[in-house]
């Protein structure tokens, strides 16, 4: 790599502080001295930084040498880049834990809030340019299905021909239910809210059809991905039933104030352009023994979060006691987020 | 061994200077193409600096113009097998003659493929990222793993048995047949096998319920040998119009056979796969009601739909009438009508509704922005710049007019019939 010693050697003349860090190669002082020091210098040492990151290895295969140098990596760019002090965690599944989650869809009042929440934890793009949301709401019409309706309109294709209760709606919107809603208050009476991200398929058809194996499915059933190792192929999104993956089409924008420095290495770490990104499950909380952002926020209590292999937990509860489905069951992705029903 | 090396080298500076040779009319073509090229490489330097988002793609429509062509392409470069096959399996005398022409055709088509995917993926950087050993290759779960292998194994076969020919013929020298004969047979096979691949490589998805069906791979194949030889024509008539070499109407007209037949048989597997989605007109024939039809004013496929399947339609019939598919002068224009409609349907006609609608049952449309026309255009001029340079190269290697000189001067002998002015 002789790109990278060009330019160690060319940043070493500009300070000696740089040559202290990387010479002693003593990281953990330069992430522990924090993020007022580095941010000081006014040449960061982003260009060198990625220049390692591009020669890395999966992560997956990473030793855990390796793994603690990529980590130190990203926390010194993310802390240079992001104006404060950036913790990348790289804490593996715990045996004993498959996490599954559970959504009253008769409580969920469509109020979007999972959906905010999730952002501001998980370090989306945001912006009019590139805005990625890994929870969509679908709102669905009341009576939709019914017999009034295809009535009302008679029949809609030229040809005569009946082709479902949808053909009414205007170009554009989703089947049964659309996820463009902007009413004045929710809920609205004549809607029911149906919210989609990621299922953490048990058999995940983006996870097989990776070329690269970058996405994989860890033991405690969250499907993750190294953003690193990520080629940008996008037959993942193309493998998804149930449209939970995001590309990032461009530079992500994210706004230093907004930006939330508790990150994990798989799950809300900032993205670069060109790479696929979708739920985690929260990975950076839930591995600590907390709720999901969407779970913490919802304020009618719809969303239940747990450990599947716990018997007494809330979500093997629900599992046992409400009436629960799953979306698609035909395609045996066999999901971990199920929908239930009082 | 040194001596082969210098001959080789000799080989290698020779074929080059007659594939950069030519009239002001080979020149202007080549200009002409290198303007296009320029585009090519203007628009991949803005979306590598700038990412996807100056494509049209979206969240919606994530797959696009880049992989619709590629699709088409690697049929393109599948259909070299309908000269090779008849030359060898049916020996059939004109066409073994030109067989290495086909071989040339599959290259470039190929390079197309390659650089197709190459404006598709996300991190062209990371790139090594799926080459075995040096990256992690999901083989044999994923299916794109399968079509990189299938892909350049089929680009090195070609490389391998195209320019063995051509260097024995430079050398004056008789083929290896114990060396040769294989790799064409492999090559054969491998034919068939890269445009399988490429259709499995979409049908299956059962999120894409418009791709989900097992008539893809066989359909990928037929408008493959209806598209790829209707090229295939073009490009003869265009060698024996302006370059020495003869290639007897024998060829043209079993190519032409091949054409209409394929073309006959795809357009019966779309009729079967219009009647089997539409008779009970599920969800899932969404996609291939958007295009056939259009969705609520969402329309823009519907012309292009009808226009590709009126190309084939009547290319086909008059494919069918013998006087017709006999008369040199009005073939080409039959298989340019052929070709670009199966350009159409299998390119964007099948791209588009397999993502339209999402898999929420979201409509949105789409074009391509102005980076992925220059992108695609770049593409297209560079598979012909090569292709002409391999061409010119080659016919003179079969003309006899660059051979090898034991002793002498470096210079390629000039042909006596130095008609060869493009």
């Amino acid at each position: 790599m002789p790109n990278q010693e060009k330019s160690k050697q060319k940043d070493s003349k500009l300070t000696t502080r740089r040559d202290f860090l990387r010479g002693a190669g003593n990281y953990t002082v330069a992430s522990l001295s924090g993020a007022a020091m580095l941010l000081s210098d006014p040449k960061p040492a982003k260009a060198n930084v990625t220049w390692a990151e591009h020669f890395q290895k999966n992560y997956r295969l990473m030793t855990e040498e390796e793994k603690r140098e990529a980590i130190e990596r990203l926390e010194t760019r993310y802390s240079e880049e992001y104006g404060k002090k950036v913790t990348v965690d790289d804490t593996a599944s715990i045996e004993g834990v498959l996490f599954g989650y559970a959504l009253n869809i008769q409580k969920c009042i469509g109020c979007r809030r999972c959906v905010k929440a999730c952002m501001a934890e998980n370090n989306q793009s945001r912006g009019s340019e590139q805005q990625i949301e890994w929870i969509r709401v679908l709102r669905m019409e009341k009576g939709n299905f019914s017999v009034e309706d295809r009535d009302q309109h008679g029949y809609p294709e030229s040809f005569g021909v009946q082709v479902g209760g949808n053909a009414y709606k205007p170009a554009g919107v989703v089947l049964e239910g659309q996820h463009y809603y902007e009413p004045e208050q929710v809920p609205e009476k004549d809607a029911f809210y149906f919210p989609m991200q990621c299922m953490q398929c048990e058999k995940p058809p983006c996870v097989k059809v990776c070329p690269v194996r970058t996405t994989y499915r860890d033991p405690d059933g969250i499907v993750v991905i190294d953003y690193n190792w990520c080629i940008g192929c996008r037959m993942c999104i193309g493998a998804c039933p149930y449209w939970a993956r995001r590309f990032n089409w461009g530079e992500p924008n994210l706004p230093k104030e907004e930006m939330n420095p508790v990150t994990h290495y798989l799950g809300n770490r900032p993205r670069m352009k060109g790479v696929v990104e979708k739920c985690t499950f929260c990975v950076q909380r839930t591995r600590k023994g907390r709720w999901t952002a969407c779970v913490e926020v919802c304020p009618v209590g719809a969303r239940k979060f747990g450990n599947l292999l716990d018997p007494s937990s809330e979500i093997r509860k629900v599992l046992a006691k409400k009436k629960v489905f799953r979306l698609r069951a035909d395609l045996n992705t066999y999901p971990k987020f199920f929908y239930f029903m009082d | 061994m040194g001596d082969l090396m210098a001959r080789f080298f000799r080989f290698v500076v020779d074929f080059l200077q007659a594939g950069f040779s030519g009239g002001v009319l080979y020149w202007c073509w080549m200009l002409f193409l290198a303007f296009f090229i320029m585009l090519w490489g203007y628009g991949e330097y803005v979306q590598i600096a700038n990412g996807m988002i100056v494509t049209n793609l979206n969240d919606q429509v994530s797959w696009g113009f880049y992989l619709a062509n590629f699709v088409f392409m690697v049929g393109v470069a599948a259909a070299a097998v309908t000269v090779v096959f008849p030359a060898y399996v049916y020996k059939h005398k004109e066409l073994h003659r030109i067989v290495v022409l086909g071989e040339m055709i599959a290259i470039a088509a190929v390079v197309m493929c390659l650089l197709f995917v190459v404006a598709h993926m996300g991190r062209p950087d990371r790139l090594w990222h799926i080459l075995p050993v040096i990256g992690i290759f999901n083989w044999p779960h994923a299916m794109l793993t399968w079509d990189v292998i299938v892909l350049t194994g089929y680009l090195l076969l070609n490389i391998v048995g195209g320019f063995y020919y051509l260097y024995k013929k430079y050398a004056g020298a008789e083929v290896n047949k114990a060396f040769y004969l294989p790799i064409v047979y492999i090559a054969i096979v491998w034919a068939l096998s890269i445009h399988t691949v490429t259709a499995f490589l979409i049908n299956t998805m059962p999120a894409r319920p418009m791709w989900f069906h097992s008539v893809m791979p066989i359909k990928f194949i037929t408008t493959a040998f209806a598209a790829g030889p209707s090229l295939i024509i073009i490009v003869f008539l265009l060698v024996r119009r302006f370059t020495p070499m003869k290639i007897a109407d024998e060829a043209f007209h079993l190519l032409s056979q091949i054409v209409v037949w394929c073309l006959g048989i795809a357009l019966f597997l779309t009729m079967s796969e219009i009647v089997t989605e539409l008779y009970p007109a599920t969800e899932h024939s969404l996609g291939l009601q958007y295009l056939m039809f259009g969705h609520n004013g969402l329309n823009s496929l519907v012309p292009f739909f009808w226009g590709a399947l009126s190309l084939m339609v009547v290319s086909f019939v008059l494919l069918l009438i013998p006087k017709l598919r006999k008369n040199l002068t009005l073939l080409p224009f039959i298989c340019a009508a052929a070709f670009i409609g199966i350009w159409v349907e299998k390119g964007m006609g099948l791209m588009l509704p397999g993502v339209i609608p999402t898999p929420i049952g979201e409509f949105a449309e789409y074009t391509p922005s102005h980076i992925e026309l220059m992108v695609v255009g770049g593409v297209w001029a560079i598979g012909f710049f090569i292709l002409t340079f391999m061409l010119k190269g080659a016919v003179a290697v079969l003309l006899g007019e660059v051979r090898f000189q034991p002793r002498g001067g470096t210079q390629p002998i000039q042909a006596e019939h130095g008609k060869a002015t493009i």
